[in-house]
């Protein structure tokens, strides 16, 4: 309740709208010169000194990914991108990968600070435990550009067993497991954006979990693009091991520049026997003018596999941000009894482009899955949502339930259902639910009548149709994301 | 106090309030009563602001302040409520969420300080106590799956809650049972001091037996034709209102 009082009060603060992490950090950048070749991959390898079987295995990446096309089958239109006039390596120069907060840019921890990312959570980032009763500490990994710059909480963590850190760093401390879970959800050549993120993928953040250990906090990985004319390829790899938990989040944000960027990360989740993954996504990138110029390309391959008996994977994402998004956190529900989950609130306003959803592909036995999918579409932005549930022929009493519904604001903007459903087993069951609704005239004067103002009012609405999502975020971020759709959609009416 | 003089309102360019004259002093309860169509839903749309009606003449004023000029929002501020004929549905939203949020936002405009969960919870609870109502009307989403009546006793429980200076009651009697009636009518008459009026509009009598006003209005074709006391709706129960209208015109 607290939370949504918070919410209007910061559509109140905020009186012209408009993205508010849009700012730039100006620091000396270490780049790779424009372009996308052999060079180039050697390049990314060689700054980063890995080991001889990666550096094949982005070679072998990038040579499927030159024979591959752009995929066109999204509801979604840009000029074609000019592959060869991008960036794709750029690190801080001063000090790539310290090893402590004191040794990080003071610049780079000035704009964390100026991100919003709140007072207590940056003495979290320092490393300093917070007083009794504030949040629950949370560790973070801060990927800025093409490098991860400071990660905390590692040695509270390590105590338990879990390892938290850049991949770049696990590729050389622990090799054997990278080695053998790298490409192994999302295959190098999946689809043309995962191929391109396997040659060119400069950092992101590794996380493992041993058997039976239920990670002792939140993890956060926290992605700023900043740099002109530059690509983010981030990439991240998650195990958990038989009967292990973690909840992990992520959130991002960029300068505000007229022209677009591209961001085509990889994310690839594995849950062993009765092992738990929570994966949550507050994505903020800049969405872009009014009118359309600028904003990033969110071009994502997420996917888990549920590889354990009785294993979980949960998606949650909010997205705001991007001026396109093609996104579609799947989970491969391989071990008997598994449960893959997604909830997804996708927000799109002025020229905003989003195809987003899922897929459930059930291969086990009594393996479960549940879809809640709710899109807002103001402005004259297209907001899909395209989802894919598979019954594979072993599947014996599987279950899916989807639900998807569309919010419109206005009558300029467009929301699409594309669910497809294939089921070749007779003992599986499938449901579908679909709503289309506006915010209607009635609902805004019935607020105002009784003192909200249009902002307020709208804000209310619409936090009240995402709660079924909103309530699977962990406690905090929710807050967040609560007074991110608010600002998001403020203007929207009237 | 309420003060409207001449005022003229168009819906969809048809002209609906053809010049009312009507003085609501402080600490009085007003009934307005009338046939179907004769403009009594759009003089209560008009004093809360709703977009769609269209003043072309005339003037009200509340406290000494130009109503018309000010938003919906605003008149809330200033102590307007309307109960709404019929209440709106807002799925996903608690109840007591909205009017937390309503009541600090109110407050907020009039320079008061908020009211937290703790003091807010206290405040509505000790409410729905008073108005014998359930519990669980706070934790139920604002008017989803309500009844008729479920619904007519909400927006009572809102007014308990936001406490304003002037009620506009729009039928809140329609679609009532006797004893839902009485729950809403006691809601009213807790409210009933020097320092709060209602403008009731109804076209019954019924509400007025429980609701007793200080006088009662005869609104028809958009024009008030007659103001008396509460003998009045007794009049119009008896002999209907053609007879009252004929008589006017």
């Amino acid at each position: 309740m607290a939370a949504v009082a918070e919410t209007l009060d910061t559509v109140n603060a905020v009186t012209e709208g408009g993205y508010k992490w849009g700012f730039t950090t100006d620091i000396e950048m270490d780049m790779a010169p424009k372009g996308l070749n052999e060079d180039i991959v050697r390049l990314i390898s060689s700054r980063k000194g890995e080991p001889a079987w990666l550096l094949e295995w982005r070679l072998k990446a990038f040579a499927s990914w030159l024979k591959m096309e752009e995929p066109d089958w999204a509801k979604v239109k840009h000029p074609p991108i000019d592959y060869q006039d991008l960036h794709y390596y750029a690190a801080p120069k001063k000090k790539p990968g310290p090893k402590s907060l004191d040794e990080v840019d003071p610049e780079l921890l000035k704009m964390y600070e100026k991100l919003g990312i709140p007072l207590k959570e940056r003495a979290i980032l320092a490393g300093v435990e917070p007083p009794e009763g504030e949040r629950p500490p949370i560790a973070i990994d801060a990927v800025f550009d093409s490098v991860s710059v400071a990660t905390t909480f590692r040695e509270t963590l390590a105590k338990s067993g879990v390892i938290f850190c850049p991949i770049s760093e696990a590729v050389h401390s622990h090799p054997e497991l990278v080695r053998q879970y790298l490409g192994s959800v999302v295959p190098v050549a999946d689809n043309y954006f995962s191929a391109l993120n396997s040659a060119v993928f400069s950092d992101g953040s590794f996380v493992y979990i041993p058997k039976g250990v239920r990670c002792p906090m939140e993890l956060s990985t926290y992605f700023r693009i900043n740099a002109r004319n530059t690509g983010q390829f981030e990439r991240t790899l998650i195990i958990a091991e038989d009967g292990a938990y973690v909840s992990y989040l992520e959130g991002c944000t960029a300068p505000q520049r007229d022209e677009n960027q591209l961001h085509a990360a990889v994310v690839e989740l594995v849950a062993m026997d009765d092992a738990q993954i929570k994966y949550s996504t507050v994505q903020n990138w800049y969405p872009g003018d009014a009118e359309g110029r600028g904003g990033i390309y969110n071009f994502v391959t997420k996917r888990g596999a549920c590889r354990g008996a009785r294993s979980k994977i949960s998606w949650t994402q909010v997205e705001t941000g991007s001026a396109i998004t093609w996104k579609y956190p799947s989970c491969i529900l391989q071990g008997d009894d598994s449960v893959g989950e997604f909830y997804s609130v996708a927000v799109t306003t002025n020229r905003q482009q989003a195809d987003t959803g899922t897929k459930m592909i059930h291969i086990g036995k009594n393996t479960k899955s549940t879809i809640v999918s709710k899109g807002i579409s103001a402005g004259r932005s297209d907001n899909t949502y395209r989802g894919l549930v598979r019954i594979m022929k072993g599947a014996d009493g599987a279950r899916n339930f989807t639900q998807c519904d569309s919010l419109l604001i206005g009558d300029q903007c467009g929301a699409h259902t594309v669910p497809y459903i294939e089921s070749r087993n007779p003992t599986a069951k499938t449901e579908h639910e679909a709503t289309t609704s506006k915010i209607s005239d009635d609902q805004l004067f019935y607020c105002r009548s009784r003192g909200l103002s249009q902002e307020d009012a709208v804000g209310l609405i619409v936090n009240g149709f995402c709660k079924d999502v909103l309530k699977e975020l962990p406690m905090e971020f929710a807050v967040e994301a609560q007074k991110l759709l608010a600002v998001s959609l403020e203007g929207s009416v009237g | 106090m309420l003060e409207i003089k001449g005022l003229r309102a168009d819906v969809a360019e048809k002209e609906i309030l053809k010049g009312i004259d009507l003085v609501v002093p402080t600490g009085e309860v007003h009934a307005i009563m009338g046939p179907n169509g004769s403009g009594k839903s759009t003089l209560s749309y008009v004093l809360s602001g709703r977009d769609g009606y269209e003043v072309t003449g005339g003037s009200a004023t509340f406290e000494g302040h130009d109503l018309l000029d000010m938003e919906p929002e605003e008149r809330a501020a200033a102590g307007v409520f309307l109960a709404f004929q019929y209440p709106v549905e807002l799925p996903g939203v608690g109840n007591a969420n909205f009017l937390r949020t309503a009541l600090n936002a109110q407050r907020r405009a009039r320079g008061e300080s908020e009211l937290d969960a703790v003091q807010f919870l206290k405040l509505a609870r000790a409410e729905i106590k008073r108005l014998s109502m359930a519990d669980d009307m706070l934790k139920r989403n604002v008017n989803v799956g309500f009844s008729g009546g479920e619904k007519k006793r909400n927006e009572v429980l809102q007014m308990a809650i936001l406490r304003p200076k002037l009620a506009i009651l729009d039928e809140t009697d329609s679609g009532l049972d006797i004893d839902a009636l009485k729950i809403v009518a006691d809601g009213v008459n807790a409210l009933r001091g020097p320092a709060f009026s209602a403008l009731v509009i109804t076209h019954y009598q019924r509400l007025l037996d429980h609701i007793v006003p200080d006088r009662v209005h005869v609104l028809a074709d958009g024009r008030i034709i007659r103001s008396g006391g509460p003998e009045l709706a007794h009049e119009l129960e008896a002999n209907g209102y053609a007879a009252v209208v004929a008589e006017a015109a």
